[in-house]
């Protein structure tokens, strides 16, 4: 048998895949790390209102959320139909958002408890009454600055 | 056959299969999104020392009752026309040369029965408790572009660029800090020259 053995004409060496691990792996490790998870789930109706002034809400951990909307299907024979305020996993009273927002700049590590935002993620269909008295409870624990979170967009569609 | 030495070597043939499970899992749950939004300050809840006087002139009053409908300085006006009429009233500058308000970049039509100088322009918003959320928001983004119009204007003339997109580098985290100190006192100037001076009033309720 000769060492030099011809190979034989037309056939394709098989691509190697030994490296597809690798690349799935970097693919893997760019997701794990982007990715959030949700701590709260929703249990109001959130759709948010469209503006087009707006400003990105960068550093997500010195934001605190408080969703405002009517509560979705399942709990609306429960809590009715009106708005109601969510706190992370509960709905509240606007009396307790006080206590919330200080019971949450208390977990924040001390440098960050200045200058907290508070995000007001509101359902565009909430009456203004509910939204004046969380502001009310926000001055009252000094929480000054609040977004109002909104979908980019043509701010007029809102009212249709 | 000579045994081989050590253990057999394990199969990473399923490597792929299991790398590509997690990577499925978290591109379903991966949600890659900042939120946005309209930012504001309130005011603090304990009245300020002194009462400050201020003019009904250098008042813009913006109301919303339930219905949605606006009244801008005790006209009813259509919601497209509030950004004008709130740059009219900022820009304005009634103020008569000389004076020590007198407002030089001023470009409006320095009515005397209108704001004196955009520094001391106040526009003040009211709404209904019934008033619906997305009409206030629609509100509150019309005045916040009319001083975002303006502050442009005046970016333009005197930095040739664009107010709103160098606030959004100053804010962005990967700006570089020399840029960002750079940016920050031309942003300060600019906000200055038109600084957002919008009073919400308690909620009126019928």
């Amino acid at each position: 048998m000769s060492k030099f053995a011809k190979k034989k004409d037309g056939e394709v060496p098989a691509v190697s895949t030994a490296s597809l691990p690798d690349i799935v792996f970097m693919l893997l490790f760019f997701f794990m790390t982007v990715t959030v998870m949700k701590d709260s789930s929703l249990k109001v109706e959130n759709v948010l209102p469209n503006a087009s002034e707006v400003k990105k809400l960068e550093k997500k951990d010195r934001v605190i959320y408080i969703y405002v909307g009517a509560p979705t299907r399942e709990y609306q024979k429960v809590f009715g139909t009106e708005p109601k305020i969510q706190l992370n996993d509960k709905f509240a009273s606007p009396s307790e958002v006080g206590d919330y927002i200080l019971m949450e700049r208390a977990k924040k590590p001390q440098e960050l408890q200045n200058v907290l935002t508070t995000a007001l993620k509101v359902d565009k269909n909430a009456n203004m009454g509910l939204i004046s008295d969380i502001k009310q409870e926000l001055r009252k624990v000094n929480a000054l600055k609040v977004n109002y979170t909104t979908y980019e967009g043509d701010a007029f569609r809102n009212l249709q | 056959m000579a045994r081989r030495a050590g253990a057999p070597e394990v199969s990473a043939g399923s490597m792929a299969d299991i790398a590509f499970l997690l990577l499925i899992f978290f591109l379903v749950t991966t949600t890659i999104e900042t939120d946005a939004g309209l930012d504001r300050m309130l005011p603090p809840i304990e009245p300020p020392d002194t009462d400050v006087v201020i003019k009904q002139k250098n008042i813009f009053q913006v109301n919303i009752n339930q219905n949605g409908q606006l009244l801008a300085d005790d006209e009813l006006i259509e919601l497209k026309d509030l950004r004008e009429k709130a740059k009219a009233f900022l820009d304005n500058g009634g103020a008569p040369s000389g004076s020590p308000d007198y407002c030089s970049y001023c470009k409006g039509k320095r009515d005397a029965s209108s704001s004196d100088n955009p520094s001391k322009a106040i526009i003040s918003l009211k709404n209904d408790r019934e008033t619906k959320y997305s009409t206030y928001i629609t509100v509150q983004n019309e005045l916040v572009g009319a001083y975002n119009d303006l502050r442009n204007r005046e970016a333009q003339r005197l930095y040739n660029t664009n107010f709103v997109e160098m606030e959004a580098r100053y804010l962005d985290p990967e700006t570089s800090d020399e840029v960002k100190d750079e940016l920050k006192e031309k942003v300060k100037r600019i906000q200055d020259l038109f600084p957002q001076k919008l009073s919400e009033a308690e909620t009126s309720s019928n």
